[in-house]
């Protein structure tokens, strides 16, 4: 019974537990530290808990509406609404599970991680509300069927996140960072409230199936969609809006980073939402896959370009971030310039869409454990400097497998999860167009020879003498690396499963408008 | 610098004003223009009152940055639990689970165009006390921090 | 073109604000440009719900049957909401930045760059 109540309202719980979480944490730390912890660790716990129970449950029982304040949590459209959805609500499809999938498993790793290696900072209360508020964010923005309540939950990402990022002040600097993603993210959330209000006056509809059920494409709609794939194209990072994303990363701590990067990858989700639910095949679908896929190879190719001469281990791993970032834009592109064309759809569009999405999980868990591992470093060392590494190879023994998994996964070596994600790729675009299949195999070229340097200069050599009692980062830190680490194994050494069982749902509900629109509406567009 | 006696009394009297019309706001957001946010917001404007007229010190008394912290969380605790109260009921969360119950604020609204009556509503007023009290403890509290740094700092 | 007027205001206030952030080199007045820009938004979603001659969706005592559509209202008094929340933390930056640089110079923060 406490089961099937858990599972009904699981969209509703995995946001009340973290927010209410983040917000009584700050009080216990005040009596005791050691309480907040539990609290902060077993709110995670359980968040997580209900988010993988709700994914199961939709991949195994199709799309979840969770309508907030009806009579019944399925009830979309109110009896005295006249036959239009006007509350707010919850889709949760294969897509949107995904995303909640990686979430969960992230944060929670990322929890265990930083009650550890923030334990000696001040200011420990804000940091757990914001960090529980940022995971709040991100549940909310990937789940919900609401275009002004995705707004919100960008908001509560975006002012979560600034405030983390400026939590290490550091003379200044880290706020500098701060001051500057703020600034982009909110100017970037006023575009997207500027293409609501359009959408909002267009349709009378705030709700996602509804006004893709009235899409009309009109002029309107295409200042609305510029406005709306600008904004999150900045938000996650793609190249020519990219340069928020070295500083914000690197300034930001460890733990924090490997958050951020998942919240990058919830505003490429809301970028290929917006694409495929709002517009789909009213879109001039060729054009914009190609804006997508010019993006992508614009960051791959600049990313990786200005990782090689960095000298801060974190802003050369958040260069990679952009430039992986641009095989998700690359495949899905890929799959949206042939949308409307179902030979061309099935023959490599729902591959390279797969490959693009399978991406997305493949380098939150790599990137994650990545800049974990660069935040392990420095809780032993205190520097990000590459100059000023060496050796540690000798007493981080964990750490520098931990590193050689991540490493190995982002340059696409098999067996780890990047080879199987970009295998996907190169294959599917090869047929759409062999030159960016060639260039997105030279940008995973250079990505190996960049982490092979990385990699050479922070564990191999001497021993260095100021590093000489350098130990192991405690356990609790190497328990949610190893949950990164175990992901990214299993899913470079059974691919097939995954794809089969997560990715290609996930791929044919976002390309099926149709489908969205049948459940939340009913009858179909 | 320290203010003109006439400006320090004129701010101790309006003072209480303030609260008080901000608190009749919060309890008349089901019927009238207003709500949580903004009869909260008036308030935090006594409490920006009451530290442009006077210093951050001598307000201490008066103002208090705990009790506001406490007012922040029981505001939001309040508000999720009145969320809750529709998944203890069976409902989905947020449903408005006490309108026309004859419950708490659950009378029911007559048709038409009526002078209204303050027991209707439902969750509503409880959620637009519980959003008055986070953002009264919330917007003071950010008004204290921002111009308490401002003045330790010695302009 | 009457009827535009809240439409022009808002393109208005948008250049306004875009050119605060754009030309301004003090921090504090960068951030007054992204209030400025939020208010365009703001009046824009509002303007979006007004109907001629109607009045305020408010059913206590109401007169007439017009009335303006509250959703836009409800959704610019969360986007204010917002906004408040925004501002309160980019302040809050600014006066961080003041206390370790001791200027709000856009010039000074150049210690990103290597």
């Amino acid at each position: 019974m406490i089961t099937s109540f858990i599972v009904e309202n699981s969209p509703a719980l995995m946001v009340i537990v973290p927010f209410i979480a983040a917000f009584v944490a700050p009080l216990t730390g005040r009596v005791a530290p050691a309480v907040r912890a539990w609290i902060v660790g077993g709110a995670m716990a359980i968040t997580s808990a209900i988010t993988l129970l709700l994914a199961s449950d939709v991949y195994a029982h199709g799309t979840r509406l969770y309508v907030f304040g009806a009579q019944a949590a399925t009830q979309t459209i109110a009896p005295d609404s006249g036959g239009i959805p006007v509350r707010i609500m919850f889709t949760v499809d294969p897509m949107s599970a995904l995303m909640l999938v990686i979430t969960a498993v992230l944060a929670f790793a990322v929890v265990l991680y930083s009650l550890t290696s923030e334990r000696d900072h001040t200011g420990l209360g804000s940091y757990y509300t914001l960090f529980l508020l940022m995971v709040t964010g991100i549940l909310g923005m990937v789940s919900t069927g609401d275009i002004f309540n995705f707004f919100v939950f960008l908001e509560i990402l975006s002012i979560a996140s600034a405030g983390l990022i400026a939590f290490r002040i550091d003379g200044g600097i880290a706020v500098e960072a701060a001051i500057k993603y703020f600034v982009l993210s909110t100017l970037g959330a006023l575009a997207v409230l500027i293409a609501i209000g359009i959408y909002y006056g267009q349709y009378n509809a705030l709700n996602m199936a509804l006004i893709a059920q009235r899409m009309q494409y009109t002029l309107l709609d295409q200042v609305a969609l510029v406005l709306i794939v600008a904004a999150l194209a900045m938000k996650c990072g793609a190249v020519p809006m990219h340069f928020w994303t070295p500083d914000a990363y690197s300034m930001a701590p460890s733990s924090i980073t490997a958050l951020l990067v998942v919240a990058s990858q919830a505003s490429l989700y809301g970028l290929f939402r917006a694409v495929f639910t709002l517009y789909n095949v009213t879109l001039n679908a060729a054009c914009i896959g190609w804006l997508l896929i010019v993006l992508g190879v614009l960051s791959m190719v600049v990313g990786v370009t200005m990782a090689i001469p960095q000298k801060n281990v974190k802003r050369l791993m958040a260069y990679h971030a952009i430039s992986q970032t641009g095989y998700m834009l690359l495949g899905v592109g890929v799959g949206l310039a042939v949308l409307g064309n179902q030979s061309f759809l099935s023959a490599f569009g729902y591959v390279a869409m797969e490959g693009g999405i399978f991406h997305i999980i493949n380098h939150a868990m790599y990137k994650g454990l990545l800049f974990l591992t660069a935040g392990a470093i420095f809780f032993r060392i205190g520097t990000y400097d590459l100059n000023r590494m060496g050796g540690l190879g000798h007493s981080m023994k964990w750490t520098m497998v931990f590193f050689i998994i991540g490493a190995l996964a982002i340059a696409g070596i098999p067996p780890f999860n990047g080879y199987a994600s970009k295998l996907m790729i190169y294959e599917s675009v090869f047929a759409f167009n062999p030159i960016l299949s060639v260039i997105a195999m030279v940008v995973s070229i250079l990505t190996l020879a960049s982490f092979v340097k990385v990699f050479h200069s922070i564990f191999m050599g001497p021993v260095l003498p100021e590093y000489k009692d350098v130990k192991e980062v405690p356990r609790p830190m190497l328990i949610g690396m190893g949950i990164l680490a175990l992901v990214v194994i299993a899913f470079g050494l059974f691919p097939s499963i995954v794809v089969d069982t997560l990715v290609a749902p996930a791929a044919h509900a976002l390309a099926d408008q149709g489908m969205y629109i049948a459940t939340v509406i009913g009858g179909g567009a | 610098m320290r203010m003109s006696k006439i400006v320090r009394t004129g701010a101790s009297i309006l003072y209480p004003f303030i609260v008080i019309f901000g608190l009749y706001v919060i309890m008349h957001g089901h019927l009238t223009p207003g709500g949580g946010f903004q009869g909260g917001a008036v308030i935090a404007t006594g409490a920006a009152l009451l530290l442009v007229a006077f210093s951050a010190g001598e307000i201490s008394g008066m103002v208090r940055k705990s009790t506001l912290m406490g007012q922040e969380t029981l505001g939001l605790l309040l508000f999720i639990g009145a969320g809750i109260l529709g998944l203890i009921m069976g409902a989905p969360f947020f449903a408005n689970v006490l309108a026309n119950s004859g419950l708490l604020f659950g009378q029911a609204v007559l048709p038409g165009p009526n002078p209204g009556e303050l027991n209707t509503a439902g969750v509503l007023p409880i959620m637009n006390i519980a959003v008055g009290v986070e953002v009264w403890g919330g917007l003071a509290i950010v008004v204290m921090y921002l111009l308490s740094t401002i003045e330790r700092e010695g302009a | 073109m009457l009827a535009n007027l809240p439409y022009i205001v808002v393109v208005v206030l948008f250049l306004i604000g875009l050119a605060t952030i754009v030309l301004k080199r003090n921090l504090i007045k960068i951030f007054l440009g992204i209030v400025i820009l939020e208010s365009a938004v703001n009046l824009f979603i509002v303007s979006l719900g007004y109907r001629e001659g109607g009045i305020a969706p408010i059913y206590t005592n109401a007169p007439g049957t017009l009335m303006v559509l509250p959703t836009p209202q409800a959704l610019t008094l969360t986007s204010i909401v917002i906004g408040v929340a925004t501002s309160a933390l980019l302040l809050s930056f600014a006066i961080v930045i003041w206390k370790k640089y001791g200027s709000i110079e856009i010039g000074f923060l150049r210690r990103l760059k290597e």
